[in-house]
């Protein structure tokens, strides 16, 4: 009986050595004659501890790391085929970290566990339970479901799910219908929808089919980013292999009702993550934005009502379906319901992914999970959600993970990504770079994105190097209302945000 | 089972293809086999770049009269997005993120050192034709920053050191062996 060890192949995995480290425990189980099978698993998402091995026993799955490739032997010698615990990477019983045991993995509780690509590995933890229950319901009380869960647009813009689409659904049939997937993941510090198509694949595919059905949609399409080359080839053969089995295609599991699903591979491009940019970009044209209204529940790809939803938004759908919206709604505070995908990242001793309730507050993600800086300075900033969000400073880390909550500092939530920096940070040059993004990224359709981004940099060097800086920092303070009030979307109309709290919460470091 | 082994790899972007020759015919391929889906264009566009390397002045007139579209429709498409090139490149395309998580973990200072030991900017081949610079914003491996690609491989926790290590490894090693 061979004995399965775990070797997972996600992005950070990988870019931790994982891929030297299989074949490297492959090369000594041979020279030991030891018979072993390796997994090529998932990500459970901590990973400061990736390359994360582990090992099969008896009593459940021992983990050792992080493992780079160099410790390899060293683990060998020390009994790594036996799972021994006499080594410093020994971390015992995976699932009983606390790190891992203190989560609520609603949407997550397969990653790590599974082999993403084997449907029998994704049935086996209640897999496609959901799809098989919509295909027994009505469309209509498949959105009274998502209705019922609260579930939120989980890109960040928080909008109620079942209420887009309910638009979509009532929107006349006989005509063309699409499900789009926004997976142009570009917000900094942010890796969960990297992490869902890269370990759980098969949750997306069963979301959109379900959303499909939900709205009378044959056709779907996951809009990828081109950073993402691990997810893009996990995806293309999951795709493939849910085709062959029947749940994708034009007769879904026999029932009679098809949905097609399609990567479309993104161009480096942040604006392509705004909804009606996405969709310009899939009809093959210029990334630029629509005002609004037509919604695209209305008229979105190529005219036709369209449900464009996250990543996580269409990877909650299974669960909610599965065990019931009411099961999902339970959890959460206020408004916000369900659980969040923090994405812990930056400067932090214990980054990774941490799905929780909402209304955690910070502090505690910061502290009981993050355990402090990478550099064991003090935190001197945090920006949740994102480049376009506001940086928070010490005195507001004990707010709730709420949406409305964080809405009241002028901060936001966003996609859930949380970048901490410590005391050697320079908030101006931070406050410049929002700026300086913008004028990257910007698509260029509206003055004052386009323009003010520019002139956002030039005023905030000029107040840096000393020039008139009261003067300037009025007129900084004035460029940032008109880019938030003029914009066409939420690019240039968010910038301000980052630049807005270092002036009222750092000020000391823009006028250095 | 082994994952890595059963993945039919897609043509994924930017494999740092070999770059310089091309014909009308082998862009005629690549548009005749893509032009059918809606919104063709960009998967046009990725597959000829990968195809080649990048996207000849030359393609362009060849897809715009495939989708009936003007030369500067495509054109403006070509500039609109970062991925897409108009200049071969080198044997290894490295981004080096320039996003937030990156910067708190010393991403400005890599980014510098990166630069000086290739001794190029962004956009710029060195003369060796081995590498190509470009800018990211985010890699997605925010929680190991600061990360580099190299072609299609992500590396995490890079530094300096770890760097130059990386780019003698890869500026010798002409043959993987496995």
């Amino acid at each position: 009986m061979a004995t399965k060890i775990y070797v997972p192949c996600d992005t950070t995995a990988l870019s931790m050595g994982a891929d030297e480290v299989a074949r490297l425990i492959e090369y000594h189980a041979g020279q030991k004659g030891v018979e072993i099978e390796i997994v090529r698993n998932g990500s459970r998402g901590l990973f400061w501890l990736e390359p994360l091995v582990e090992i099969e026993t008896a009593t459940g799955r021992i983990g050792y790391g992080p493992v780079e490739p160099d410790e390899v032997p060293g683990l060998v010698a020390a009994g790594l085929f036996d799972a021994r615990s006499d080594h410093p990477l020994y971390l015992g019983s995976v699932a009983d970290i606390p790190y891992l045991k203190r989560q609520q993995r609603l949407t997550f509780a397969r990653i790590g566990i599974t082999d993403p690509l084997s449907i029998a590995d994704y049935r086996a933890l209640g897999g496609f339970e959901g799809l098989g229950k919509a295909l027994a319901m009505t469309p209509q009380a498949i959105v009274d479901e998502v209705k019922t869960s609260g579930l939120r647009g989980r890109g960040g813009a928080a909008f109620p799910t079942g209420i887009k689409w309910q638009t979509v659904y009532d929107e006349p049939g006989q005509q063309q219908k699409y499900i789009v997937c926004n997976a142009d993941e570009g917000d900094s510090g942010t890796f969960a929808d990297r992490l869902a198509m890269e370990c759980d694949p098969y949750m997306l595919i069963e979301g959109m089919a379900i959303a499909g059905l939900a709205v009378g949609a044959t056709q779907g399409f996951i809009y990828l980013r081109s950073e993402y080359p691990v997810a893009h080839s996990i995806l293309e053969e999951a795709i493939s292999r849910a085709e062959s089995e029947g749940f994708l295609g034009a007769n879904i599991r026999g029932s009679g009702q098809a949905f097609h699903l399609e990567v479309r591979l993104a161009a480096g491009a942040y604006i392509c993550g705004e909804e009606t940019s996405l969709l310009e970009s899939l009809e093959g044209k210029r990334g630029l934005v629509r005002a609004k209204p037509p919604l695209p529940a209305i008229k979105g790809l190529f005219g036709q009502p369209t449900v464009v939803n996250n990543v996580l938004s269409f990877a909650a759908v299974p669960f909610i379906l599965d065990q019931g919206g009411q099961a999902y709604a339970d959890y959460g505070m206020g408004k916000s319901r369900g659980t969040l995908a923090i994405q812990l990242a930056g400067n932090i001793r214990q980054g990774g992914l941490i799905e929780l309730a909402f209304g955690v507050s910070l502090k505690e993600i910061l502290e009981d999970f993050g355990g402090g800086t990478f550099t064991g300075r003090p935190m001197k900033a945090v920006q949740v959600g994102g480049p376009l969000m506001a940086y928070m400073p010490h005195s507001q880390w004990d707010t709730p993970m709420d949406y409305e909550a964080f809405a009241k500092l002028g901060a936001g939530i966003g996609h859930g990504g949380v970048v901490v920096f410590d005391d050697t940070v320079d908030m101006g040059a931070q406050a410049r770079f929002a700026m300086e993004f913008c004028t990257v990224e910007s698509c260029g359709k509206c003055t004052p994105c386009r323009i003010g981004s520019v002139r956002g940099v030039e005023v905030i060097d000029r107040i840096r190097a000393g020039e008139n800086p009261d003067a300037n920092l009025v007129l900084l303070e004035e460029l940032c209302e008109t880019m938030v009030d003029g914009s066409l979307c939420a690019m240039g109309g968010m910038t301000p945000f980052p630049v807005q709290s270092v002036m009222k919460h750092f000020p000391e470091d823009l006028t250095a | 089972m082994h994952m890595a082994e059963q993945i039919n790899q897609p043509p994924v972007a930017s494999r740092g293809a070999a770059t310089g020759d091309w014909t009308p015919d082998m862009i005629r391929e690549e548009v005749v086999a893509l032009k059918h889906k809606p919104g063709a264009l960009l998967p046009i566009l990725h597959a000829v770049q990968n195809r080649v390397g990048y996207i000849p002045e030359g393609a362009v007139a060849i897809i715009a009269e495939a989708l009936q579209q003007t030369r500067a429709e495509v054109h403006g498409v070509i500039s609109f997005y970062h991925h897409f090139r108009t200049h071969p490149v080198g044997s290894k395309v490295i981004h080096v993120c320039r996003a937030e998580a990156c910067q708190a973990m010393g991403g400005r200072d890599l980014e510098a050192h990166i630069k000086s030991r290739l001794g190029v900017d962004y956009h710029g081949t060195t003369a060796d034709n081995e590498f190509t610079l470009e800018p990211v914003y985010c890699l997605g491996n925010c929680a190991c920053a600061p990360s580099i690609r190299v072609n299609d491989n992500i590396h995490g926790r890079m530094t300096p050191q770890k760097f130059d290590r990386l780019a003698d490894k890869l500026t010798t090693a002409t043959l993987e062996i496995r």
